[in-house]
């Protein structure tokens, strides 16, 4: 992978809902309006596009999916030479990107959409595993009780603070100081400040998480084009260049917390650590280079543990570090400058996608000065999980 | 929440599916036996059962039935579930003495959450659950 051999250039999004309330919408209406909207931002029109580079399988949060060929029906795309999908959930949504990259450098696509919409009428993200029949590997998990990503999430949260001395306090810090970067931001969910009593009163639902470690459950769309540097020159935005992109994972993962086989240091962990190594790597940079990091966080713990896996602190040392404040706005690595999916919109790990373009643009809301480096994950889940450095547009 | 014993959800909500491999495991648990594969070239437990051994690729399995002493490795305490609001669950992934490097998930049962911790002895017993087919939960020693 040569860095910047790609670029994002384009990025469009429904505003986002509470759960339940994107409805007359359609997924397909969504995920198109999504889909127009990164057009227009890119100036193409959607008759340019020609590959679809999905994760989740293609699905559309929650008993629902998304389908190439409807969108070629229904926003009239005349012909598509690449259409594939990363396996597995959530945790490839920063990798999708470098899946749309395959298909560009292998000269199979020139203008790939990445997409992601989620409605959560039929099912919600809470009862996710709860939906499904079981299959003869989730007949040792389901009968426990562990219904929701949380209550898995959890178990692996607990070995981490008995292995490390983690706090509830860092877990109050990420969701306060997420909050915080959500309050000013029009496209933000929650906007209202986020108090140390409101978490410390908060109902327990998996102990140790309490209701305010649980990201929301909201609808809406979001999606990214990414094309290549020559053809990116061409286009409406200065090109956010993709320094690397990675995806998959360790063994030792695996199915990760609906498996929980994995060796003691790797469970109490995000399951990033191949993939950072990969990351800095490819685009011959450190953790130390990172200017702003967009961490996946469908639970606080998760976010620690990243920056753990992520090298910007040390295996075990993710408490004291977030903390000290170092992961605010302001602070020496800001995390999750939009709110996140804690405090801003859940759309399955696409909002952190379009944060880190922002931030690469120099017109995030929230915009981290000067910034160079924009650390983009996806996942901490069921193996593939990915990630992604974006490099300042220009 | 102390004095609230932690519980396991009624027998009528769980339902288990079998295949080839692992239908030893739950039909040694219908007699309140607590079995695991064992590779039978190798000596690699795993759990849950799977068609190869992954550190040999080995398919022949010798079916190796264990004491039901177990060990809290984590765990997480469920206040509420779907349908269920007031449920109190524990949660929690347990290693297993006799079988190195295989994990079980199950509840503890019969103990306030506030006692649980990491690295408990627990011991095994067996709850119905739908059709017939029994659990494994856990109780301190």
């Amino acid at each position: 992978m040569s860095p910047g051999d790609v670029a994002i250039v384009g990025v469009g999004a429904t505003p986002y809902y509470r759960r339940g309330g994107s409805a007359p919408r359609s997924i397909v209406e969504l995920t198109g309006s999504a889909i127009l909207a990164a057009c227009e931002d890119a100036g193409l029109s959607v008759t340019d596009i020609d590959g679809f580079a999905y994760y989740s399988m293609a699905g559309a949060g929650y008993g629902q999916s998304m389908d190439t060929a409807v969108f070629m029906e229904t926003l009239g795309i005349p012909e598509v030479t690449f259409s594939a999908t990363i396996t597995s959930g959530g945790g490839g949504s920063a990798g999708a990107i470098g899946l749309a990259r395959a298909a560009i450098m292998a000269g199979e696509a020139n203008y790939v959409v990445t997409v992601m919409g989620l409605q959560q009428d039929r099912g919600r993200l809470g009862q996710v595993f709860g939906l499904v029949p079981p299959d003869s590997l989730s007949s040792f998990l389901q009968p426990s009780g562990l219904y929701g990503p949380g209550h898995l999430m959890s178990v692996l949260t607990r070995r981490h603070m008995h292995d490390y001395g983690t706090r509830r306090e860092a877990f109050a810090e990420i969701a306060i100081s997420q909050r915080a970067n959500a309050l000013n931001r029009p496209s933000a969910i929650m906007r209202t400040p986020l108090t140390e009593d409101d978490y410390w009163n908060a109902r327990m639902i998996a102990e140790p998480l309490c209701l305010y470690d649980f990201c929301l459950e909201t609808e809406g769309a979001v999606a990214v084009i990414t094309t290549s540097a020559d053809r990116a020159r061409d286009l409406r935005q200065k090109p956010v260049p993709v320094l690397a992109a990675a995806h998959g994972g360790h063994k030792d993962w695996g199915r990760a917390f609906t498996w929980y086989g994995m060796p003691r240091e790797t469970f109490a962990s995000s399951g990033h650590a191949a993939i950072a190594e990969h990351l800095y790597r490819r685009a011959g940079v450190t953790p130390a280079d990172i200017d702003v990091a967009l961490l996946y966080d469908h639970f606080t713990p998760m976010v620690l543990m990243q920056l753990e896996d992520y090298g910007f602190c040390k295996k075990g040392e993710g408490g004291p570090f977030v903390e000290s404040g170092a992961i605010r706005y302001g602070g020496s690595l800001p995390v999750n400058t939009h709110g996140g999916q804690l405090s801003e919109a859940y759309i399955i790990g696409m909002t952190h996608i379009k944060e880190g373009v922002e931030q690469m643009r120099g017109t995030a809301v929230n915009q981290v000065a000067d910034a160079e480096l924009a650390l983009v994950t996806g996942g901490p889940a069921h193996l593939p999980v990915s990630g992604l450095i974006l490099g300042r547009a220009s | 929440m102390s004095g609230t014993l932690a519980t396991s959800l009624p027998p009528e909500m769980v339902k288990i599916a079998v295949d080839a491999y692992t239908e030893p495991f739950w039909q040694a648990a219908k007699e309140d036996r607590l079995v695991a594969p064992k590779c039978a070239a190798c000596g690699h437990f795993r759990l849950p059962p799977t068609p190869f051994c992954p550190e040999c690729r080995s398919t022949e399995v010798s079916w190796t039935e264990l004491s039901g002493r177990a060990e809290v490795f984590s765990f997480s305490v469920v206040r509420g579930v779907p349908g269920l609001p007031d449920i109190t669950l524990v949660a929690a992934v347990l290693d297993l003495p006799d079988a190195p490097g295989a994990r079980l998930v199950g509840n503890v049962v019969d103990v306030d959450p506030d006692e649980v911790r990491i690295g408990l002895p627990v011991t095994v017993q067996f709850a119905p659950i739908s059709d017939g087919w029994k659990v494994p939960q856990f109780r301190p020693v």
